[in-house]
């Protein structure tokens, strides 16, 4: 299949994970069977890495505390940070590790159910690995858009329900 | 009381008015009967007027519009179509193409002038016409080729008192593409009578599987075309209430006239968005048209798989099948859709006798709307089939 279908296979999914290969068939106009074998391959690739759903946890009542911090660590001969990176993504309470450009070397983004919860982990674990010179948290006190997802009632549709 | 003025009086009410009102008041109906595109204007369009508010643009422009847009206006179409308009004097900004449709009738028509156009047709059509004293003279076309424009039905309409031909393409309500050759041939058979050509491309950028011809590019035509364009479809710009009229600057100065003495300007907020979309606007109008494409070739596969056979269209966000698998007429289908199912779709014959036997469906509608009312409409027609 051409690069073109490829990506608009990857779009589709990426708006909605659930739609089915038989809507995308049509959407695209290929057959449905070439489409299924797409994604197989796509998926076998590591370019489709999984599917997951979008979930509001605010509303569904459950608790949620995000913190950035910021790392400054001393790199390595070879390996630079990724070791140190490593070292700190394998937690679970981990949510995401960026190498950045700026007065920092890393952003990680811890979640816990409290922010004593958040804090301890930084203090235990975070800060005491080795080569990690300093730490600098910072709370996510309101999310307003999370991966292209806007965190607010959605607007209503404005339309009249039939026009000419 | 006297009584009130013929040419209104003449005009019959809107064919929609009372699916509307059933739409309206039901709960849980989804609706493939508007007009207008499901996208909100892109933010940066917005974010560009909301600017300009701040800023104290809040004034009358010049009667033609702002120049800056009015440049802006011709390098785009000159850089799209390789049409040339001066912004200096062929270029007149307006409120929508609804009101540039209106005060081109006025600027070309005598009493009993008349105008020819291709159905199903766009409603306001007849109505402009006659307001502005003329005789709107439809021309069928059919399901069968597609609604095509035929041009032998288009030579044999022409009588003496013939004025303009009217054009719509992507066509409001068929969604169907008018050939290049096909155009050519109108563009010649006008010369030929010396009429005017009042091309509506509204829906010029929503096209696929197509390149759009935009008819005053064509051999001859600029001297005896009125362009109409606007940003309502393809920016998603409808509450905006923009467009544009391009022609010959001695019609341009006559539609100048009537807009002037009734419109003065169009609104300058407006102005400035619209702007900015011409600026900045490209890759959400090709976002939004990529999208409307998938849906189309969506809702096509299914309502033939249901039995409404379509021709698949190629532009506009409409599909207009034939319902004859049903035996219903339209505006039974529309009803009883409606009341049935809770969906609402726009009965063919609003656009004219030719629309008899088919109905409107819009996909300027979320994917999962789109999907459901389908189902809705599967089951409905199993009930039916004939």
């Amino acid at each position: 299949m051409e690069h073109d279908k490829q990506k608009a296979i990857l779009e589709i999914l990426e708006q909605d994970a659930r739609t089915t290969p038989e809507q995308i068939a049509a959407m695209l106009g290929v057959d449905v069977d070439l489409v299924k074998q797409t994604i197989r391959q796509m998926e076998s690739a590591g370019i489709i890495r999984r599917y997951k759903t979008v979930i509001d946890w605010d509303r569904f009542g459950e608790e949620r505390v995000f913190a950035f911090i910021d790392v400054k660590v001393s790199p390595a001969r070879d390996v630079g940070f990724d070791d140190v990176a490593e070292r700190i993504y394998r937690f679970p309470q981990v949510h995401a590790v960026y190498l950045v450009s700026g007065d920092h070397d890393l952003r990680v983004i811890v979640s816990g159910r409290t922010m004593k919860e958040v804090a301890a982990f930084v203090a235990e674990r975070l800060a005491p690995l080795d080569r990690v010179q300093a730490t600098y948290t910072q709370f996510v006190l309101k999310r307003y858009k999370e991966d292209g997802e806007v965190y607010a009632e959605t607007e209503p549709d404005r339309r009249l329900v039939m026009t000419p | 009381m006297k009584p009130l003025s013929q040419a209104v009086a003449s005009v019959p009410p809107s064919g929609i008015r009372r699916f509307f009102d059933v739409a309206a008041q039901l709960e849980d109906c989804i609706s493939l009967g508007v007009g207008e595109p499901d996208f909100v204007t892109p933010w940066h369009i917005r974010e560009a007027a909301i600017w300009a508010i701040e800023k104290g643009f809040t004034t009358y422009t010049s009667n033609y519009g702002l120049f800056t847009l009015r440049q802006r206006i011709a390098a785009h179409l000159k850089s799209r179509y390789g049409v040339d308009y001066s912004p200096e004097n062929e270029i007149l900004v307006t409120v929508g193409v609804s009101e540039g449709l209106d005060i081109a009738m006025r600027a070309l028509l005598n009493p009993g002038d008349e105008v020819i156009f291709f159905e199903p047709s766009y409603v306001s059509y007849p109505p402009c016409v006659l307001f502005a004293g003329g005789v709107p003279v439809p021309v069928p076309t059919d399901y069968r080729n597609g609604f095509q424009p035929d041009v032998e039905r288009l030579r044999k309409a022409i009588t003496p008192r013939t004025k303009a031909i009217l054009l719509c393409y992507p066509n409001n309500p068929t969604g169907a593409v008018a050939s290049r050759t096909t155009l050519e041939e109108i563009v010649r058979i006008a010369a030929e009578y010396d009429l005017y050509v009042i091309s509506d491309e509204i829906y010029d950028r929503l096209i696929y599987d197509a390149e759009h011809t935009c008819v005053a590019s064509l051999p001859g035509a600029a001297e005896r075309t009125i362009l109409l364009g606007g940003f309502s479809k393809s920016y998603a710009m409808t509450g905006w209430r923009i467009g544009y009229a391009c022609a010959p600057a001695q019609v341009i100065e006559m539609m100048m006239k009537v807009h002037q003495y009734t419109i003065l300007c169009a609104p300058i907020a407006a102005q400035k968005a619209a702007e900015e979309a011409l600026e900045h606007g490209e890759p959400e109008v090709e976002r939004m048209r990529r999208e409307y494409d998938r849906r189309r070739r969506l809702i096509v596969k299914r309502l033939n798989e249901i039995g409404l056979e379509c021709v698949p269209p190629q532009g506009a966000f409409y599909v207009f099948p034939s319902i004859r698998c049903t035996g219903l007429r339209s505006e039974e289908f529309t009803e009883q859709l409606l009341w049935e199912e809770r969906v609402a779709v726009v009965p063919g014959n609003v656009f004219g006798n030719s629309g008899e036997g088919h109905v409107r469906l819009s996909y300027a509608t979320s994917l999962a709307k789109i999907e459901e009312a389908l189902h809705r409409i599967e089951r409905f027609v199993d009930k039916r089939r004939k």
